[in-house]
């Protein structure tokens, strides 16, 4: 689920607010987005994939984290490079290859 | 209350995933005036945007062989004639998003296009400034909640919600595209909590009937704390219990079944530990997301044993949807049309689907013909179609019988409780779907005399219910196993019943054998 908005990262451009399919997000007083319905989040990825500066960060798991979980952890998201990362992974953003252009995938035919 | 916000058009689509994208876009490029709606946002709602997905793209001296591979698996219900023209449909709506649609797809060392898959992300980015460039308008965060008839029953519009606005808008339109997903009753299953069944209860509350409800049990594997769920990767997995012995019999494909009764009683891990190190690479080029779940959480799902889970797909990748009556994916209700997996998908899937390829050539290929037909229909009401007097169809959920009580969650958990096991769904027996049914109509009852509240909530608990009680009215008439329908006690295939199954009614239900015999090679050996 969305655990963190780097308020410092982020420039309030509103791209997460728009994008996120399920409407998690509201705009906060200071234009900087609060996570205002986590419980409604489906773990998808898709806003951490359309911010621009790479301030949001979805933990892989369904259920929210406890305080204090490092996933939650700006600093420890950065150190770890995992901040941005599925932005990266993708290659979206700029001087990037799109990702859709690499993405040549294994064989998936079911073993006869 | 905001004023209600009341617009115009010539085709109104409701759904902004693939097959809604392709169908606004193909009406648009017949010269209709188009109006999409959309749950979520255009480009990252429903089940393709946020995953990866093969395309059923061939090449057509590979078409017959490509056919001919699913017959058995569907248990013989899909169409030859259907297959063919998906298969030319797709072929040439992924050489149109190639090049006017721009989206980049892998270049081989002989310089041409891999065209067989697409990811999500870019897909749908790429077909939102496709829409934009064709003059579609989109309004997101916006989802429809019941069609508008005329006094005759042509569908003539939808009404629905703008959630961040908290605005009714209503949009007068010469016919309708459905295009709002299957359902997988808010399991987390990847992208699919959007797709709450809501397009199929509209389309029965006007008189439409569906077709292969009871092909709508299928789950996937994911890791078990995840949402992300790439079946396919998985057979390059071994399957072990909690002690690291291998659990015999369990597979991706034709083995996964072992993996629900195994979760019924322990946890069970997976291993990706067939997968060498080129095949590696390529699951990381393939699925970027794939790896989320991984990377975050530091395991090597090749080295490591992981815990897995199955999340319901229901009629998401189940096969089940509104019944298509024509080449054109009109629904017998005159202006309403379907496309992508609210339609049922049996006419190329039969009863089974395994992977995404074909939904996402179903979905390219329903839309464009559907957004094609609705374009002509629209165009000859001409002005007569926006003097209509619309009338609200909507039932459950919006215009409670009785007396208001209840909330929305208390009916999802009620219909999850029914849906989502293994014991009930996957896993059926005549006594537990009896029971689950039972459970359900009251549950039904219930919703339909006293829900009401937050509109977009309440409509979407109304539709999973709708749902699921056409799911299970089918699985109990069907009394064999075929596609992914499995009855325990019925584990034979019965050759008088291939055929599909109809299954329509709100309030009392009813079932109906479809006289309609596919057209497969089977029937061509009987006839000579």
């Amino acid at each position: 689920m969305i655990e963190l908005i780097s308020a410092d990262r982020c420039v309030t451009c509103d791209r997460c607010i728009e994008a996120c399919p399920t409407n998690v997000f509201d705009r906060g007083v200071d234009g900087v987005p609060v996570i205002a319905r986590q419980a409604d989040c489906q773990t998808c990825f898709m806003c951490e994939a359309y911010c621009p500066t790479d301030a949001l960060f979805v933990a892989p798991t369904v259920a929210p984290l406890p305080a204090g979980d490092p996933l939650r952890d700006e600093e420890h998201l950065v150190a770890t490079g995992l901040l941005g990362s599925y932005r990266a992974g993708i290659g979206w953003g700029h001087g990037r290859t799109p990702g859709s252009r690499l993405a040549v995938g294994p064989d998936i035919t079911p073993p006869a | 209350m905001i004023d209600i916000l009341d617009l115009t058009a010539d085709v109104l689509v409701a759904g902004g995933g693939p097959a809604g994208a392709w169908a606004a876009l193909k009406a648009a490029q017949a010269g209709a005036d188009v109006i999409l709606v959309d749950k979520g946002y255009t480009g990252t709602s429903g089940a393709t945007a946020s995953a990866g997905t093969g395309v059923w793209y061939v090449e057509p001296q590979a078409r017959e062989a490509a056919m001919a591979s699913r017959e058995h698996l569907n248990g013989h219900l899909s169409d030859r004639r259907w297959m063919a023209r998906v298969l030319d449909q797709t072929y040439a709506n992924i050489h149109e998003l190639a090049t006017t649609g721009r989206y980049p797809f892998p270049i081989l060392a002989d310089g041409s296009e891999l065209r067989r898959g697409v990811q999500g992300p870019e897909y749908m980015r790429r077909m939102r400034a496709w829409l934009k460039r064709g003059g579609v308008r989109v309004l997101d965060h916006s989802p429809a909640l019941e069609l508008l008839t005329d006094p005759t029953g042509a569908v003539a519009g939808v009404a629905g919600h703008r959630r961040q606005l908290d605005q009714p808008y209503r949009v007068r339109a010469g016919a309708v595209v459905l295009a709002t997903g299957g359902c997988a009753f808010l399991s987390r299953a990847l992208g699919c909590d959007v797709n709450t069944g809501d397009g199929a209860l509209f389309a029965a509350e006007v008189g439409a009937t569906l077709s292969g409800m009871e092909f709508s049990n299928a789950y996937a594997i994911a890791p078990e704390f995840s949402s992300v769920t790439k079946t396919a990767y998985y057979n390059y997995a071994t399957f072990y219990r909690e002690d690291g012995t291998v659990l015999e019999g369990a597979a991706s494909q034709s083995g996964r079944s072992v993996i629900a009764r195994a979760l019924l009683n322990e946890r069970v891990f997976a291993r990706l530990d067939l997968a060498d190190d080129t095949v590696r690479a390529a699951m990381r080029r393939g699925q970027p997301n794939f790896f989320l779940p991984f990377d975050r959480m530091r395991i090597d799902p090749f080295e490591d044993r992981f815990p897995i889970t199955l999340l319901l797909e229901g009629t998401v990748r189940g096969t089940g949807g509104v019944r298509v009556v024509d080449d054109d994916c009109s629904t017998g209700v005159p202006g309403l049309y379907v496309a992508g997996d609210v339609a049922t998908r049996e006419l190329i899937c039969g009863g089974f689907t395994g992977g995404g390829s074909h939904n996402s050539a179903w979905a390219m290929s329903s839309g464009t013909w559907a957004g094609t037909a609705a374009a002509r229909h629209a165009a000859a009401l001409g002005t007569t179609a926006r003097r209509r007097r619309p009338v609200s169809a909507g039932q459950a959920g919006l215009r409670p019988t009785g007396v208001v009580s209840g909330d929305h969650r208390e009916v999802v958990r009620a219909v999850q409780a029914e849906t989502h096991p293994y014991l009930k769904n996957y896993l059926r027996r005549g006594d537990r779907l009896d029971q689950a049914l039972a459970t359900l109509d009251e549950l039904w009852a219930d919703t339909r005399a006293h829900l009401h509240g937050s509109p977009v909530e309440a409509r979407q608990a109304a539709a999973m219910v709708a749902h699921a009680r056409w799911m299970y009215t089918a699985a109990l008439a069907r009394t064999e196993s075929r596609g992914m329908h499995k009855r325990l006690d019925h584990p034979g295939t019965d050759p008088s019943r291939r055929h599909r199954l109809l299954v329509g009614g709100l309030d009392e239900l009813w079932t109906a054998a479809d006289p309609v015999r596919p057209h497969t090679p089977l029937d061509l050996a009987v006839a000579s």
